[in-house]
C-alpha cells in the first residue's frame, strides 16, 4: 500500500530502509535533509502537495531521532490552509514536532480558534485535537471557553463533543482558572447524563480532574457516578460496540470508579447500598479467563473495586474479601495479577488494618522477593518495608540481609537503607541490630550511606553492655580477606574505643589488634587514615603498662605522617605523636568518647523525606512509630562528675568548623575527652556527622555536610517521637530558631502575581495559598500542612484586615495531625480601592516550640482589577472626559527599573491590566486598560497611558485615568511601585541567614512599601 | 494520565511517538534510548509493567513491534494494557492484519488513528466501529480532494493542449 500516492515519501522510507548501516542511513537523512531546506527556501513555488510530503518527510526522519530544527513553520503553516487535506497534515505534524513550550504556537493561536468556532465540523476535531495534545497556558486562557461552549451545545455531534471534553481537561490541567467552579457543578451534572458513550467517557476523565481539585463543589454528581456504574456493571442498555470482549466498557467503569475516590464518603444510604452491591457483584463475579484481553479487562475493573472499596473502609467482611483476592493474587502464575496483587497490598496496608491477615502471606511475598522480574522484586520490597513491625522484624530484614548479596545494582541502595530503617525502627534487640547493620556494610558497602555507620557507632558508644560484643564483631570482620572500607573505618573506630574489653581473648591483645588494623592502613583513602591515625592513638593510651615495641611501632607511623599532604591527617600525626608522649597524661585526654545525646535517627529521618508526602501515608506512619521498638534507645544519662567530659566544646560543633577549631594555634586539640572548659549543658548539635566527628576533629566527607548544616533544627523533629523526656529538656532554649524555608517577602511577591503556591514554609509546616477571585470577592484557601509525624498543637490564625477588605477566616483547627493538610477558606470583599495589606498572625506549637509568625496575604489590589480590551471608539471618549485631577493623574516617574516594552506589557498582564496594542501610534507607547471592583465603585473602568523615552529608559510618563480619585491614586503608586522594583523571586532560594525572630514581622526589605504598610499594622 | 506513546521495534527502531506531556527533543531522545532498551531487554515471562523514574510503562509486544505507555504510577495498569490492544485491534482492522511494514509506510495513518483513540493522554472513545467509521471519513475526505484537484488539473491540461 503505498502512502495515498505519495510516491516520493515511500521512496525516501524504502532509500532508508535499504541501508545497510548506520552511516549510510545517516548520509542519506542528511541528503534528504538539504533538498528539503532547499525547497522550503522557495515556498513561494510550493504546491500545497508538496509541502504536505515534505512535511511528513521530516515527521519521519524526526521519528528515526535526527534532529529536525527547521520546517517547523513550514508545518505550522499548512494549519491555515483551506483544504482539509493540508489542514490535516498541518495539525498532525505540528503537533507531533512541537510540544507546549514552543514559541511557534502562539501564532496559530488565532488559526486554531477560528476553526474552533467555525461551522466546519472535521476542521473542528482537527483544531480540537491539536489543543487537547499540546495547547499550553495561552491556549487554555484564549481558547477555553468556545471549548466549553462546543462541549455543552446541544447542536453539537457526540464526534465533536467528545473531543471538546478532553480538550478542556487539557485546557483546565493547564491553568485550572479556566473552568469557573460556580457554574460547573450543574452543568457536570448534566453531563454525567449523557447517553452517547463516547461523550460520557470523555466527560469523565474531565469531571476526575475538576474532582479532584474540589470534591465540594460535586457532591450532587456522585449519584450520577453511582447510576453509571450500575447500568455499566449490570449491562443495562449498553450498546454492544461499547461492549470489550464482552465487557461493558470497562474504562468507563475503571474511570467512575476512580471519580467516585475522590469523595470522602458517601453518606446517602440508598446510593451507597447501590453502590456497594455493584462493588460486591465484581468482587465476586470476576472470574479467571482463558482469553488474555478478557482477562485483563475485567482485573482492571476488579482492582479499580478494591481500591474503592478500600477507599470507602467498607464493612470487615468486604475488607477480608480484598485481603482474600489479593492473597490469591499473589501466588498466581501470571505475572501482572502478581504484581498488581502486590502493589496493592501494600495501598491496602496504608489505608486499613489489615496487617494480622497479611501477615499471612508473609512467605509468599518473601519468595517475590526472589522473582526474576524485577517490577515484582520491587513491589514485593515495598510490601516486606511497610508490613514489617516488631513481631516479623527478625525474619523481614534477614531476608532483605539475604537477598543483598544477588540483588540487581538498580536496587542495591534501596534495598540497604531498607534494611537500616526496619533495623533501627524494630530491633527486638541492641546486639542483632549492630549484626544487621554490620552485615550491611560488609555486603553493600558501596550502597550504604555515611549515616548508618554513624549510627552504629552512636548507639554502641551510648550502650555499655554492648560495647564488648560490637568490638568483638569487629574484630572478625577485620579478618576477612577483602573489605570495604567503610568497614574499616567502622571497625577501626569501634575497636579504638573498646578493643581494651576484649585483651583477654585470644588474638586480641593490643598489638594483635594493631597489627591487624594497620594492615589495611595502605589501602585506604585519607579520610579513613585520619581514622586509623585515631585508633592508633587510643590503642596505645589503653595499653597499660605500656607496650614499648607497640609504642615504636605507632610513633614510626606518626612520624611517617607528620609530613602528610593533607594537613588533617599531619596534624593528627603531629599531635598524637606529642600527646603521646606524656604518658599518663594520656589516659585523660584520650577518655573514651562520651555518649551522644540523643537525637533522631538521620535514618528514620530520610526515611520519612523519601516517602511520598500524601496524607493517606500517616496511618502507617503512626503505626509504625507507636509500635517502635524501644530496644535502641539512646540514653542520655550524664555523668555526674565533673571531671568527665560531656560535651564537646562549642567551636567544634559542625566539621566545617573544625579546621580552624583545631588549627595549631587554638593550643589544646580536639581530641576525645579534650576538656577545654566544662561545659554541663550539652550543646544539642543537629546532625549526627557534627556529633561524631567533632570531637575526633575529622574532616567530614565533602558534600554530606551542607545539607545538613542548612537545616540546623533538624534535630529538634526526633524529639516528640521519642520517648525521650531527656531529650526534651533541651529544646527550648533554641526554639525561635525555627527559620522559614525560601524567601517570605519573595514568596508573597509571587503570590502577589499568580493565584497559588506557598506562602510560607519552614520545617514543621507548609502554609500553601489558593485563591480566586471574582469581582470584588474573593476567596483564599489557606492549606495547612503538617510536614511532621507528631501533630502540630495550638494552632491559631488571626485576620488582621485592613479598613478596605472585609475578611472572614473560617474555623482553624486547633490540631493538625501528623502529615495532614488542613484547608481554611478565607472569604474576602474589596470595599474601595488601597493598598493597604492583609496580615495573617499565625501561631502553633511543635513539642515544646512555640512559633508565631505574621505573613502578609495576597489579597492585594491588582486582584481586584480584570483585564478589559477596549476598541479605540471606547477608549478615546472615556480618556477624554476624564480630564484632570483628582480623576486623571499624570506623573513622570523616575529611576525606572530599565525595561523594554515587550516586557513592561508583560509586567502590566500580570498585573491584569489588558494592553491594547494600536491605539497609541508611537511604540515608545503603552496604553492598557482595564476594570477595577470594588462594593464601593462597583466596576469601573481605569485606563493608563505610559510614554516612554527610548533615549533614558529609567524614566518614563505614566497617566491614569479612572472615575475614582482614590482608585486612580492607588493604582498609579501600584504601578510605580512594580516598575521602579520589580519584585522577582530570588534566583537561589536559601534560607534566610537571620533566625525568624518571633513576633516581628518575617518581612524584610525595608524599600518595599508594601511591607512597610504591613508592617505598620 | 498517558504521558506519551511510544512505538519501536525489536531493533530498536522507533515507528510512532506522541507525546502528551511536554518533553523537550532532547529529552524525548532520552527517553526513547532508556526505555527501549529497558523494555527490548526483558523476558517474555515477565509482566508487562516496568517501573521507570517514579512513573509506569505499560507495554506490549505484537509480533516484531513493542507498544509502550508511559503513565502516572497511580494510574490502572490493566486498563492501560487493554488501551494498546484496542489501538492495535483498530489498526488490525484498518490495514487488513497490520504488519510493522504497513505502520513504516503508512505512518502518518497510525497518527489519524491514535487521535482518535486518545486526546490529552486519556481514552476517548471505545466503539471500535465509530473509530472506524471516522477515519473512513477522514480518508474519503482526503480522496475526495485530490479527485477534485486532478480534475481541475486536467481540465487545464485540456485546455492548454
Amino acid at each position: 500500500m503505498s502512502l495515498s500516492g505519495m510516491r516520493g515519501l515511500s521512496m525516501f522510507i524504502s532509500d532508508v530502509r535499504n541501508c545497510q548501516n548506520k552511516e549510510q542511513e545517516r548520509l542519506r537523512v542528511d541528503k534528504e535533509l538539504g533538498n528539503i531546506r532547499t525547497k522550503f527556501k522557495n515556498e513561494k513555488n510550493l504546491s500545497p502537495y508538496e509541502k504536505k510530503k515534505y512535511v511528513w518527510k521530516m515527521l519521519y526522519i524526526y521519528m528515526l531521532g535526527y534532529d529536525v530544527d527547521f520546517g517547523h513553520m513550514e508545518a505550522i503553516s499548512l494549519i491555515s490552509a483551506p483544504k482539509y487535506p493540508e489542514k490535516q497534515v498541518g495539525y498532525i505534524v505540528t503537533s507531533s514536532l512541537l510540544n507546549e513550550n514552543h514559541d511557534f504556537l502562539r501564532m496559530v493561536i488565532n488559526t486554531v480558534r477560528n476553526d474552533i468556532i467555525g461551522r466546519n465540523e472535521t476542521f473542528q476535531c482537527l483544531a480540537l485535537t491539536m489543543v487537547g495534545n499540546i495547547g499550553g497556558r495561552e491556549f487554555a486562557e484564549s481558547l477555553a471557553p468556545d471549548v466549553q461552549r462546543l462541549l455543552i451545545s446541544s447542536s453539537c455531534r457526540p464526534l465533536v463533543r467528545k473531543k471538546a471534553g478532553l480538550c478542556l481537561l487539557r485546557l483546565y490541567r493547564k491553568n485550572a482558572d479556566v473552568v469557573n467552579i460556580d457554574g460547573w457543578s450543574d452543568r457536570m451534572a448534566q453531563l454525567l447524563d449523557e447517553r452517547d458513550l463516547g461523550v460520557l467517557t470523555s466527560v469523565m476523565s474531565l469531571f476526575i480532574a475538576l474532582v479532584s481539585n474540589n470534591t465540594e463543589a460535586y457532591w450532587n454528581c456522585l449519584p450520577k457516578c453511582v447510576k453509571i456504574l450500575e447500568r455499566l456493571a449490570r449491562n443495562q442498555d449498553v450498546p454492544q460496540e461499547y461492549t470489550y470482549y464482552g465487557i461493558p466498557s470497562p474504562w468507563l467503569q475503571v474511570k467512575t470508579m476512580r471519580a467516585l475516590q475522590y469523595f470522602p464518603t458517601i453518606e446517602d444510604p440508598n446510593t451507597r447500598r447501590s453502590l456497594f452491591e455493584v462493588l460486591q457483584r465484581i468482587l465476586m463475579g470476576t472470574d479467571v479467563v482463558k482469553n488474555v484481553n478478557k482477562n485483563n479487562a475485567s482485573h482492571a475493573v476488579l482492582f479499580e473495586a478494591l481500591a474503592l472499596v478500600m477507599h470507602l473502609d467498607a464493612e470487615k467482611e468486604m475488607m477480608s474479601q480484598c485481603v482474600a483476592l489479593l492473597g490469591k493474587f499473589i501466588s498466581v502464575r501470571e505475572p501482572n495479577i502478581r504484581y498488581l496483587g502486590l502493589e496493592n497490598m501494600t495501598r491496602m496496608l496504608l489505608v486499613a488494618d489489615v496487617q494480622d491477615i497479611i501477615k499471612r502471606h508473609q512467605a509468599q511475598i518473601i519468595t517475590s522477593l526472589k522473582d526474576p522480574d524485577i517490577s515484582i522484586r520491587r513491589r514485593a520490597l515495598d510490601l516486606l518495608y511497610a508490613m514489617c513491625d516488631i513481631t516479623n522484624a527478625k525474619d523481614i530484614v534477614e531476608e532483605l540481609l539475604q537477598y543483598l548479596s544477588t540483588a540487581d545494582f538498580a536496587m542495591r541502595e534501596e534495598l540497604a537503607l531498607k534494611a537500616a530503617i526496619l533495623a533501627e525502627k524494630f530491633a527486638p534487640d541492641l546486639s542483632w541490630y549492630v549484626d544487621v547493620n554490620l552485615q550491611l556494610i560488609d555486603k553493600a558497602g558501596d550502597f550504604v550511606s555515611d549515616d548508618i555507620w554513624y549510627r552504629v557507632v552512636q548507639f554502641v558508644t551510648n550502650n555499655e553492655d554492648l560495647q564488648p560484643y560490637a568490638a568483638a564483631k569487629a574484630r572478625d570482620y577485620l579478618d576477612k580477606p577483602a573489605l570495604h572500607e567503610t568497614m574499616v573505618k567502622v571497625s577501626a573506630y569501634i575497636l579504638g574505643e573498646y578493643s581494651h574489653l576484649l585483651a583477654r581473648r585470644p588474638g586480641c591483645s593490643p598489638k594483635e589488634i594493631f597489627a591487624i588494623i594497620n594492615d589495611k592502613l595502605s589501602t585506604v583513602s585519607p579520610p579513613t587514615v585520619a581514622i586509623l591515625l585515631s585508633t592508633y592513638a587510643k590503642i596505645l593510651m589503653h595499653t597499660q603498662p605500656p607496650d614499648s615495641e607497640l609504642q615504636e611501632q605507632v610513633w614510626a607511623i606518626f612520624r611517617k605522617y607528620e609530613s602528610y599532604i593533607d594537613v588533617e591527617i599531619q596534624q593528627r600525626a603531629v599531635e598524637y605523636f606529642a600527646l603521646s608522649r606524656k604518658g599518663a597524661a594520656l589516659v585523660d585526654i584520650l577518655a573514651e568518647m562520651p555518649k551522644f545525646p540523643e537525637r533522631q535517627s538521620a535514618l528514620l529521618k530520610k526515611a520519612e523525606d523519601t516517602e511520598v508526602d500524601s496524607a493517606e501515608q500517616s496511618a502507617i506512619k503512626l503505626r509504625s512509630q507507636q509500635q517502635m521498638s524501644n530496644a535502641l534507645v539512646v540514653t542520655d544519662q550524664h555523668p555526674p562528675s565533673a571531671s568527665v567530659p560531656v560535651s564537646q566544646p562549642g567551636p567544634v560543633k559542625v566539621p566545617s568548623q573544625n579546621l580552624e577549631g583545631s588549627s595549631p594555634d587554638q593550643g589544646m586539640p580536639k581530641v576525645n575527652g579534650t576538656v577545654d572548659k566544662i561545659d554541663t549543658q550539652p550543646i544539642p548539635s543537629a546532625d549526627l556527622l557534627g556529633d561524631l566527628l567533632g570531637p575526633l576533629a575529622i574532616e567530614g566527607p565533602p558534600g554530606t555536610t551542607p545539607s545538613e548544616e542548612q537545616n540546623p533544627i533538624s534535630g529538634y523533629e526526633a524529639a516528640p517521637n521519642s520517648a525521650d523526656a531527656l531529650a526534651l529538656s533541651t529544646l527550648t532554649e533554641e526554639s525561635d530558631a525555627v527559620q522559614p524555608i525560601g524567601n517570605v517577602a519573595d514568596r508573597f511577591h509571587a503570590l502577589c502575581l499568580k493565584d497559588s503556591g506557598v506562602l510560607y514554609e519552614d520545617p514543621y509546616i507548609q502554609i500553601g495559598l489558593k485563591a480566586e477571585w471574582r469581582a470584588h470577592h474573593g476567596r483564599l484557601v489557606l492549606f495547612l500542612g503538617n510536614k511532621n509525624t507528631s501533630p502540630l498543637v495550638s494552632v491559631r490564625a488571626l485576620i488582621l484586615p485592613p479598613a478596605h477588605l472585609k475578611m472572614e477566616l473560617s474555623m482553624v483547627p486547633e490540631t493538625i495531625p501528623p502529615r495532614a493538610q488542613v484547608q481554611c477558606p478565607l472569604e474576602v470583599v474589596n470595599l474601595r480601592a488601597s493598598r493597604d495589606v492583609a496580615v495573617l498572625d499565625f501561631s502553633y506549637k511543635f513539642g515544646t516550640i512555640a512559633v508565631n509568625i505574621k505573613l502578609r496575604l495576597p489579597a492585594v489590589l491588582n486582584k481586584f482589577l480584570q483585564p478589559i480590551s477596549v476598541s479605540a471608539e471606547e477608549f478615546f471618549p472615556q480618556w477624554k472626559s476624564l480630564s484632570g485631577p483628582p480623576l486623571k493623574l499624570q506623573e513622570v516617574v523616575k529611576g525606572v527599573k530599565p525595561m523594554p516594552i515587550p516586557e513592561l506589557a508583560n509586567l502590566f498582564t500580570n498585573l491584569q491590566l489588558a494592553v491594547t496594542p494600536g491605539l497609541d501610534t508611537n511604540p515608545n507607547n503603552l496604553v492598557a486598560s482595564t476594570t477595577f471592583f470594588s462594593d464601593s465603585t462597583k466596576a469601573m473602568l481605569c485606563l493608563i497611558r505610559i510614554e516612554t523615552d527610548p533615549s533614558d529608559r529609567t524614566q518614563l510618563r505614566l497617566t491614569i485615568a479612572s472615575g475614582d480619585p482614590a482608585l486612580t491614586f492607588e493604582l498609579k503608586e501600584l504601578i510605580k511601585e512594580y516598575m521602579i522594583s520589580v519584585p522577582t523571586a530570588s534566583p537561589v532560594p536559601t534560607p534566610s541567614p537571620a533566625p525568624l525572630q518571633p513576633q516581628l514581622l518575617p518581612v524584610a526589605d525595608p524599600n518595599d512599601p508594601g511591607a512597610m504598610l504591613a508592617g505598620l499594622l | 494520565m498517558i504521558n506519551f506513546v511510544l512505538l519501536f521495534s525489536r531493533q530498536g527502531k522507533v515507528r510512532l511517538t506522541k507525546w502528551y506531556s511536554p518533553y523537550s527533543q532532547k529529552e524525548r531522545s532520552k527517553v526513547i534510548r532508556e526505555l527501549s532498551g529497558a523494555i527490548l531487554s526483558r523476558g517474555p515471562k515477565l509482566c508487562k509493567f516496568v517501573e521507570w523514574r517514579g512513573c509506569k510503562v505499560v507495554y506490549r509486544r505484537y509480533a516484531s513491534l513493542y507498544f509502550c505507555m508511559c503513565i502516572d504510577s497511580e494510574d490502572n495498569e490493566l486498563e492501560i494494557l487493554e488501551i494498546i490492544h484496542f489501538f492495535v485491534e483498530i489498526l488490525d482492522r484498518y490495514f487488513g492484519s497490520v504488519c510493522e511494514l504497513d505502520l513504516i509506510f503508512n505512518f502518518h495513518k497510525a497518527y489519524y488513528i491514535l487521535d482518535e483513540i486518545l486526546i490529552a493522554g486519556e481514552l476517548q472513545e471505545s466503539s471500535k466501529k465509530t473509530i472506524a467509521r471516522l477515519i473512513a471519513a477522514q480518508d474519503s475526505l482526503v480522496e475526495t480532494a485530490k479527485e477534485q484537484a486532478n480534475s481541475i488539473s486536467n481540465v487545464i491540461a485540456q485546455a492548454t493542449k
